[in-house]
């Protein structure tokens, strides 16, 4: 056993109002640069719809992640040879057409037009050419499916459903969507830094983010034609790659990422995982339909003794051990069993989790009525409205056993608050739900307070990053206070 | 020594110009790198534009690479190269790939001209540096391909003449009587690529001198720890896991 530590993350897509307040976070901080001005590293995507890029999660267009041949791990983008012959031209690399044209307004155009028999207009010009552009697409074009039905029946997620599933999705005035907030999955078996020829990505040791060392990165962008998720980005303007940072900065400092803050629908949780780094080959290797119960089995118990000395051997700080302990991300992942991971075929074992959403309650529309379609309080999971076939094409590798677990997990918690708080369903019946939902009555009320009721503190665990003792390895930490504070930023520039 | 006209022409440009700018380029190589390391790559402009791209920068770099290559084992092994020269048909075979791959580098180059020029986001993109790099590209391989046409046959007198004035260089002891009496276009060839070695280390050139090299041997993943630990507890075991502390 090795163990080491992880900051990971859930995302209860029930909660998610789609107000992309994270995404503007995030631009804010980290991507109003030059040559930066396209890229979401955090977004929110509309499903069913086809997401940013365009259609990311179609690897037969991307060649995004790994696969398995003859029975060896393999990046789909490239090999060592195929690095070395497609140096000069990367036929995986996705263009800015699979992104959008980022643009902005002349705005000095309003105040500065002559007086004339017309209003004056902002026109959109480039942010590349400075040129005026017509806008034909965007980071979320397909927002609340964009008022058109060709983004939703695009969506690769569709793939498996019947034409009757397809027709629930997208009937008029039953039409439904759910959204999906997407950040870097700071994974253990990231593609991204498998594939960098120069070794610029690498993921850190203490706390498992992934970060690209700007110095070493000779924007041979490789690693974002690895990546199946499309979260790393290429700089048009400094010819290098960058990526979601998980705000490290803010998180050394004890505070939450900047997307994870400003959630309005307080969907994110942010805690410590322990994992097994000597099992990670292993379980990327495993068959489809194994790779979620084993990606849970790299996740150890915090709480056991066993973890707790090899954690303790590995140089892992107590503080972080009893961060651990009380990491929400642990509850949902592992106690509960109701997050899961995001297209873990692709197996980066992306260590972001999402609680899949319930749809909303069933009802059948014959001429002038509606009726419910489910005598039950809350509708059949299996009936649900988002066909559970297209939840388990994107978390559940295709595989619709966890998928119902969690769901029906949920709607038990629901159905025994419910009885709690209401009281027209007898308690027995909400315990019989529970059981058969293989849950407990503390586990649903654990569930409830952590969905419901969650403090700041309870959503973001953030553990003590103990640079001070990363110092002190290398020189005294009283010398190194007087030797730093001030400094000189320089802007990105390049050669000639 | 003291003459002056063509000969002090000839020794400023081909004893003096060769050493100032092979002592730039190793100096502003090596203090770029180690000061500068962020700016030390191409720009590469697939990004913008994905199509053309391939069909200028492939047959570019394949071609250069091929005539490059040529030009150090001729200058390395020049007995070699007559010996392989002295059967005709060796000799047309080798005069003929490396004409064609000089070609392939001529019309790969043309090629990225064009689309810098006509692709608005390219242009963006593209330096006053680039234009002055394009321009010196297209003496040098231009010229390149009127000695190989018309003063025939290059690869044998590279050996027997440009190669000996090439290792008087090295050997710090200059003789130009080799190259004084070539023909002009030779002499541009020359020069012009002296020019080329001066002016690179200053532009996106340098992606030469930067290869994929660990890449090949290392394993899959990169780990890197702060401070350091004891090799033992970084643990040797983990999956594939190449380790750097170096940060």
């Amino acid at each position: 056993m090795n163990v080491r530590s992880q900051i990971s993350m859930v995302f209860h897509l029930d909660k998610c109002i789609g107000c992309h307040t994270c995404s503007i976070a995030c631009k804010n901080i980290w991507t109003d640069r030059k040559g930066t001005e396209y890229m979401w590293w955090n977004n929110v995507e509309t499903k069913p719809g086809t997401g940013f890029p365009t259609k990311w999660e179609d690897q037969e267009k991307y060649r995004g992640g790994w696969e398995l041949r003859d029975g060896k791990l393999v990046l789909k983008s490239t090999s060592k040879a195929k690095t070395v012959t497609n140096i000069f031209h990367n036929p995986s690399m996705p263009s800015m057409d699979d992104y959008y044209e980022p643009w902005t307004y002349k705005y000095d155009e309003l105040f500065n037009a002559p007086e004339g028999s017309d209003q004056p207009t902002a026109r959109p010009v480039s942010m590349v050419t400075g040129e005026y552009i017509n806008v034909e697409s965007g980071p979320n074009w397909d927002d609340d499916l964009g008022g058109s039905r060709i983004y939703a029946e695009s969506d690769p997620n569709l793939k498996g459903l019947s034409e009757e599933q397809r027709q629930q999705l997208s009937a008029v005035e039953r039409l439904v969507l759910f959204y999906f907030p997407r950040i870097c999955n700071h994974c253990l078996n990231p593609s991204c830094v498998a594939s960098c020829p120069s070794g610029a990505l690498y993921k850190r040791g203490e706390d498992g983010i992934v970060l690209i060392d700007q110095k070493r990165c000779r924007g041979w962008r490789a690693c974002v034609a690895a990546c199946p998720y499309k979260k790393t980005f290429y700089n048009w303007s400094t010819g290098k790659s960058e990526k979601c940072v998980l705000c490290y900065p803010r998180l050394e400092t004890g505070e939450a990422p900047a997307c994870f803050h400003s959630c309005v629908g307080r969907i994110r949780y942010l805690g410590v995982l322990l994992y097994d780094a000597d099992r990670l080959e292993e379980v990327a290797k495993l068959p489809d339909e194994q790779l979620i119960d084993g990606h849970r089995s790299l996740i150890l118990d915090p709480h056991d003794p066993e973890v707790i000395a090899a954690a303790r051997k590995n140089d892992i700080h107590d503080s972080v051990i009893e961060s651990a302990q009380n990491s929400p991300v642990y509850k949902f992942v592992k106690e509960w069993k109701i997050a899961l991971p995001p297209h873990i075929e692709f197996r980066t074992l992306p260590m972001l989790f999402y609680v899949p959403p319930m749809s909303p309650v069933m009802a059948n529309r014959n001429d002038d009525t509606v009726s419910s379609v489910s005598d039950e309080f809350f509708h059949d999971i299996e009936q649900a409205r988002v066909p559970l076939q297209f939840l388990a094409n994107l978390f559940g590798a295709g595989h619709q056993g966890k998928l119902l677990y969690a769901l029906k997990k949920q709607k038990a918690v629901r159905v025994y608050r419910r009885s709690r708080t209401v009281g027209d369903i007898p308690m027995k019946t909400a315990e019989a739900i529970l059981r058969e939902a293989d849950c407990t009555v503390e586990e649903a009320e654990g569930i409830y307070k952590l969905t419901s009721l969650c403090t700041f503190e309870e959503r973001f665990v953030i553990p003590p990053m103990h640079r001070e003792e990363a110092i002190e390895m290398m020189k005294d930490p009283q010398e190194h206070k007087t030797a730093v504070g001030f400094g000189f930023l320089d802007p990105p520039k390049r050669g000639l | 020594m003291f003459e002056i006209g063509p000969f002090l022409l000839d020794t400023v440009l081909f004893v003096v110009f060769p050493y100032v700018s092979l002592v730039v380029f190793l100096i502003v190589s090596i203090r770029r790198y180690r000061s500068e390391s962020f700016t030390y790559s191409s720009l590469s402009s697939q990004f913008l534009e994905n199509k053309h791209h391939f069909w200028g920068l492939v047959p570019f770099h394949y071609g250069i690479i091929v005539v490059l290559v040529g030009h150090v084992v001729a200058f390395l092994l020049p007995r070699e190269i007559l010996w392989w020269n002295s059967h005709p048909a060796r000799l047309y075979i080798l005069e003929g790939s490396a004409f064609v791959a000089a070609l392939l580098c001529m019309v790969g180059l043309v090629s990225i001209i064009i689309r810098r020029i006509t692709d608005p986001k390219i242009r963006i993109v593209t330096s006053v540096a680039d234009w002055v790099i394009f321009g010196n590209f297209i003496v040098q391989i231009l010229s390149g391909l009127y000695v190989a046409l018309f003063h025939s046959w290059g690869s044998s007198w590279f050996a027997s003449l440009a190669a000996p004035y090439l290792w008087s260089l090295v050997t710090l002891t200059p003789d130009i009587t080799y190259v004084t009496a070539m023909p002009w276009m030779v002499k541009l060839h020359i020069v012009s690529a002296y020019t080329m070695i001066a002016f690179a280390p200053f532009t996106r050139l340098v992606h030469i001198l930067v290869v994929p090299n660990p890449y090949l041997w290392r394993k899959p993943q990169v780990v890197r720890w702060y401070g350091i630990r004891r090799k033992s507890k970084r643990s040797t075991a983990e999956s594939g896991a190449f380790v750097d502390a170096s940060n």
